[in-house]
């Protein structure tokens, strides 16, 4: 059919056609973001209305309780954080180095191929797997028992695949011209990923990491499977407090502590038979929630601030 | 433009030829280069002119698959540029490098210049200083930067990246200078401030230049060597080479007959 055809007023029904099938797809949208929003504010909301009697103080400065009203979480947000803490310093240097390396000095051959689809695999193995190898590994094998150091050292293995992938991914984003740019005045390899690749690839990394930790900081599973305590009323030693009479803690001494974590401390209170304790879980729920969206905003901040003198 | 008679050999292409896997790009080249002039490539896109220049610095090194047989020998030290046992990275630190696209690194004016000084493990804050502000003098660019040295490269324009670029390149002092269509991607204006530095440049270091635009050979080059098809099917002096080409392929070429 041509063109030509066409009278003027056809070529408006035409037009008009085309645009309502616009303004449809539009409102369908609209829709269906909605429904996703409404869930999330109906699950926040609902934690914060049933939980607002708990979220004061006392609850942040208490330790677990059998009577719900005097339970707080203090055990469990400082063991997420010390977790947390655990889990960065392993899987950052161990992520950054292996995606560095598979990016910038691995030769393109089937070794390297295998390396990469198992760590595409790596990404999809169930958390509790990894709850399992850690077991065996950290908690029997090397003796690292039911601690801080055992359970962050879990969770890094969990996120190390999303730090690889987005260090990669950061990598890949610097064009070839940098690289060659640095070379061509007689750089290594390694001065050119120390004074350049890295650096540049740092917002990415960042992102993937604080992104890797928001989702370690809500893992329950593997947390229980290496066995962390559910209910707990002291706090790991800090460095050089007195922990007996005449006894200092060392430096490092809290890695090797027992602990609780935020989800357990959550899915503890979920399991019990009084009612009372589902207010706990609820406001505890809603300061995760907080906590993992917090870390979420940090992400967002750092890579917005980071890429600002980043340009090619 | 002079020319003396007797001009010393910087560099020379003996037999060069250079395979991206199977694909042979570059078929048998043998080429004089001369001691502190100009020599420009010439060619239709596709031609090798690129990928010959990049051999120079074996930039083909960085990626893997590419393969040199031949020679490119290096004076006054007779040195072969590809043999194997020569490190890249020794023959980058002789044979400096200005890109199509202005690349400079995302960083401050100085630590652009800086960088091949660092990377040779210089640190001494008045050595650098010094080296600094004498690139970005060869580079054209001193009086427009000195007093922002610390600002951001990419705040500047594209002209002046890549004036930058090439005091980059100048801070290690090089003995040549390969230049990839350095002006593809500049406006006229920004063209004319390159090809002015180019003739000034020549006094103190060998060039070996690749442009698509012929007016631009004929204006900065010395000697002039017309590629096509990975064969070099002439070289010679500038003023001849586009006067009286030999090659009825070439005389196609300048005179827009073809390419």
């Amino acid at each position: 059919m041509q063109h030509s055809t066409l009278t003027t007023e056809q070529v408006r029904a035409l037009i008009a056609r085309g645009k309502f099938r616009d303004t449809l797809f539009q409102a369908i949208g609209i829709i269906f973001l909605a429904i996703g929003l409404l869930v999330i504010f109906l699950l926040v909301g609902d934690m914060v209305i049933r939980g607002s009697e708990r979220l004061n103080l006392d609850f942040f400065m208490n330790f677990a309780s059998r009577r719900a009203a005097n339970a707080g979480i203090l055990s469990a947000w400082v063991g997420s954080l010390l977790v947390m803490t655990v889990t960065a310093f392993a899987a950052v240097p161990l992520g950054v180095a292996a995606g560095v390396y598979l990016e910038e000095y691995a030769k393109r051959n089937w070794v390297t191929e295998i390396i990469e689809i198992n760590i595409t695999n790596l990404a999809a193995v169930p958390s509790i797997v990894y709850g399992l190898l850690s077991l065996g590994i950290f908690v029997y094998a090397f003796g690292f028992g039911q601690s801080i150091l055992t359970a962050g050292l879990t969770l890094a293995l969990l996120i190390l695949p999303i730090v690889i992938v987005s260090t990669r991914e950061a990598i890949r984003a610097i064009p070839a011209m940098i690289r060659e740019g640095s070379m061509a005045v007689g750089a290594t390899r390694w001065q050119t990923c120390r004074y350049h690749i890295i650096p540049y690839a740092m917002p990415g990394i960042l992102t993937g990491v604080i992104i890797g930790l928001a989702r370690a900081i809500g893992e329950t599973a593997p947390i229980i499977t290496i066995g962390a305590l559910t209910f707990i009323a002291f706090l790991p030693p800090a460095p050089f407090t007195e922990v007996s009479t005449g006894v200092n803690a060392g430096l490092f001494d809290w890695l090797m502590s027992p602990f609780t974590v935020m989800p357990i401390q959550i899915f503890n209170w979920t399991s019990r038979p009084d009612p009372a304790f589902e207010i706990n879980a609820a406001a505890a729920g809603f300061v995760l929630m907080v906590m993992v969206l917090s870390m979420n905003g940090i992400a967002i901040w750092l890579r917005y601030k980071m890429r600002k003198n980043i340009k090619w | 433009m002079q020319i003396h008679d007797q001009p010393t050999l910087k560099a020379e292409a003996r037999n060069l030829n250079f395979f991206y896997g199977e694909a042979k790009a570059l078929k048998n080249i043998n080429m004089p280069i001369y001691d502190k002039k100009v020599t420009a490539l010439i060619g239709p896109s596709g031609c090798g002119k690129s990928t010959y220049l990049r051999s120079f610095n074996r930039m083909h090194d960085l990626y893997p698959g590419n393969r040199y047989e031949g020679e490119i020998r290096f004076f006054p030290d007779n040195t072969n540029l590809l043999a194997p046992e020569v490190d890249p990275i020794e023959v980058r630190m002789r044979v400096g490098m200005v890109f199509q696209k202005p690349n400079p690194f995302p960083k401050s004016i100085y630590e652009n210049v800086a960088y091949g000084l660092r990377v040779r493990g210089e640190n001494n804050k008045r050595v650098l200083d010094d080296k600094v502000e004498q690139a970005l003098k060869g580079g054209a660019l001193w009086d427009e930067v000195k007093d922002r040295l610390h600002e951001l490269a990419s705040n500047l324009s594209g002209g002046q990246q890549q004036r930058l670029c090439i005091a980059r390149a100048l801070a290690t002092d090089p003995e040549l200078l390969l230049f990839d269509e350095p002006t593809s991607a500049l406006d006229p204006i920004a063209t004319g401030a390159i090809e002015e530095l180019v003739h000034e440049l020549k006094k103190r270091v060998t060039i070996l230049i690749v442009t698509h635009n012929m007016q631009q050979a004929a204006r900065v080059s010395d000697y002039t060597a017309y590629m096509y098809l990975g064969e070099m099917i002439e070289f010679g002096k500038t003023d001849e080479i586009f006067i009286k080409p030999n090659d009825k392929r070439t005389e196609d070429y300048i005179t827009g007959r073809m390419g």
